[in-house]
């Protein structure tokens, strides 16, 4: 087991839409005796194994088939989401496996008041303390409904956490040199959306929306087997999604022509929904947003406003995440509630503010 | 068995950013200060994978309690429910080996001349005009960045008498060749290009995404960018020659 670990760490890696779908029917690879100690049910592994042999084989022919310049560009995009939000992913599962495992639920219980309506401004406001962005935030959201958090709260904290941490606020406030009230309008935005998403889920929300996938059960276990078991589960799941999401958004980032945004900027209106939509597809990192839109000068600050605050709370890459975090149900109401919800309060406070 | 390729799924993930991390091949990907991040993210869940292996050979009866009665089956059967998937063939932890396998493999290069002509120049965010005088030297050696951002803010103030060096990847546009750089603050999804335009002496035979080292000296000669009709600032090139591509490549 070790072993075979070290074998998959040397040979580099495996194939790939095969490992996706047509893994199922081909291999019925008997175990073969070097693997598995006992229960010899190994198949996924096998399939693993073969996938990455392949891929080294087939090497010459992928580097071939992908060398033209869309390709390559849809290629470094797609790996470079991944990889710029896998140390956020790390990060955010492991605090949500110290949550599922170290925390009691009491906890919360104690430190969120009692009255959801409450307990949504505190929480919203809780998502300061997290440094980090998106990726890292839809995890430990999860963790927090399971200890028993209200769903309502933990969304508000899942939404303000990414938007309104320090790092990147002082991020929007060197990518804004001289306009402070850029990084005031995005805090009181994002707050202001993210509380009103809580307050939205308390009486609008439906608890059969949530799905939230069951967990390896972690009763019963030694600590440290449970940490270990969460930790899986969470980043291969997180992870799993956030792939999705990348393939999404390197996608429109090299399919949707750039110049046609240029034509809308004139506009009030529309360039204040061009932009919130551009933040969907771009699936930007919360911490890189502000300097893709201070460069976007041809456009008002409150189109840029409603950029940088849409784009940590709706994207297609958290979409994915949500989804898998959450269940599809819930997704496909709360993802487009938060898009609506982020541009009215975007144009509202831009309008007093900017 | 869902553990054991878990496990191996986060092995090849952790080693594959280890690999990026410590060959420096990451830099064509995300910004270079990221580097301890995907370290510590990387034997982290080097970690997971090992102690979750090394745990299945020290207590085997344990781990075939868990898979038959509840851990592993439960597990599977959940994302059944959840996401419409079935056994753990369908586990989204496959795709996971679907960008490691890219990096590995195929390992793409960072953003060229096709990125840079679907984006217009991105000087938006230096607005002041409070440029510091260059550092000596002739020809002193400054980035494109830097190089576009006097030339436009500071009407090339701090400029004026002084030959620069500047060194880019080449981006065709009808109007002649332009020095480019990529820009990024995080990673290569937020890419940006910074483009400086080529007048005088400019060798022919040029062809894009070709890296050139340029010498010359500030001109008042701008057009504007056709994507976004932002200011492109000129070089009077007085010598040019062919570099290589250096490793990292993006301007932050």
């Amino acid at each position: 087991m070790t072993g075979t670990g070290a074998g998959l760490r040397t040979t580099p890696v495996p194939s790939y839409p095969v490992a996706v779908s047509v893994t199922e029917r081909p291999v019925a690879v008997p175990a073969p005796p070097a693997r598995s100690p006992r229960r010899i049910r190994p198949r996924p592994v096998e399939v693993l194994t073969v996938l990455l042999v392949v891929a080294v084989l087939a090497r010459g022919w992928l580097v071939g088939w992908t060398a033209g310049a869309r390709t390559q560009t849809w290629l470094t995009i797609f790996v470079s989401i991944v990889v710029q939000a896998s140390p956020f992913v790390v990060l955010g599962t492991v605090l949500s496996a110290v949550i599922a495992v170290l925390v009691p639920p009491s906890f919360f219980a104690r430190a969120l008041p009692n009255r959801p309506a409450l307990a949504v401004p505190v929480a919203g406001a809780a998502g300061a303390i997290l440094p980090g962005c998106e990726c890292g935030s839809v995890p430990i959201a999860g963790a927090l409904v399971r200890r028993g958090v209200t769903p309502a709260a933990a969304l508000a904290f899942l939404l303000s956490a990414p938007a309104i941490n320090p790092v990147v606020l002082v991020a929007t406030s060197v990518a804004f040199p001289g306009r402070p009230q850029m990084v005031a309008a995005r805090l009181l935005a994002s707050l202001a959306t993210s509380m009103v998403m809580g307050w939205l889920w308390l009486r609008l929300g439906r608890t059969d929306w949530l799905r939230m996938p069951a967990r390896p059960d972690l009763d019963g276990l030694s600590r440290r087997a449970a940490f270990l078991a969460a930790c899986r589960h969470d980043m291969t799941q997180a992870g799993g999604y956030l792939v999705i999401g990348a393939v999404t958004a390197a996608t429109m980032n090299v399919v949707v022509p750039p110049r046609w945004l240029h034509l809308v900027a004139a506009h009030p209106v529309l360039s204040v929904l061009a932009l919130a939509a551009l933040a969907v597809v771009l699936s930007i990192c919360s911490e890189a947003d502000a300097f893709v839109a201070a460069s976007l000068t041809q456009f008002s600050l409150t189109a840029r406003l409603a950029f940088l605050v849409v784009g940590p709370m709706v994207d297609f890459k958290l979409f994915a995440m949500q989804a898998g975090a959450f269940g599809r149900r819930f997704a496909v109401r709360f993802a487009p509630a938060t898009f609506v919800v982020a541009v009215l309060a975007a144009a509202a406070v831009g309008a007093v503010l900017l | 068995m869902r553990r054991d390729l878990h496990a191996l799924v986060l092995l090849l993930v952790g080693g594959t950013l280890l690999k990026l991390a410590i060959t420096g091949d990451y830099v064509r990907y995300v910004k270079a200060g990221l580097r301890p991040y995907l370290l510590a993210a990387g034997a982290v869940l080097v970690v997971v994978a090992v102690f979750s292996l090394l745990g299945r050979v020290r207590r085997p009866a344990a781990d075939g309690h868990a898979g038959t009665a509840g851990g592993d089956g439960q597990d599977g059967d959940g994302h059944g429910h959840g996401h419409g998937t079935g056994q753990g063939w369908l586990d989204v932890a496959w795709l996971l080996v679907v960008p490691m396998t890219v990096l590995l493999l195929i390992a793409p290069s960072a953003l060229g001349s096709f990125s840079a002509s679907r984006s217009g120049t991105a000087l938006g965010a230096a607005q002041s005009s409070d440029f510091p005088s260059l550092p000596s030297g002739d020809p002193v050696r400054v980035s494109v960045l830097d190089y576009a951002s006097r030339a436009v803010f500071d009407q090339g103030r701090s400029l004026t008498g002084r030959q620069v060096t500047l060194s880019g990847f080449l981006l065709a546009q009808p109007g002649g060749w332009y020095l480019t750089r990529m820009v990024i603050t995080c990673c290569a999804a937020d890419a940006q290009p910074v483009k400086v335009g080529l007048t005088g002496s400019v060798p022919a035979g040029l062809s894009a995404n070709d890296w050139l080292e340029v010498t010359g000296r500030y001109t008042q000669k701008v057009d504007h960018d056709g994507v976004n009709g932002e200011t492109i600032p000129y070089l009077d090139v007085s010598s040019a020659h062919p570099v290589a591509a250096p490793k990292e490549q993006y301007d932050s």
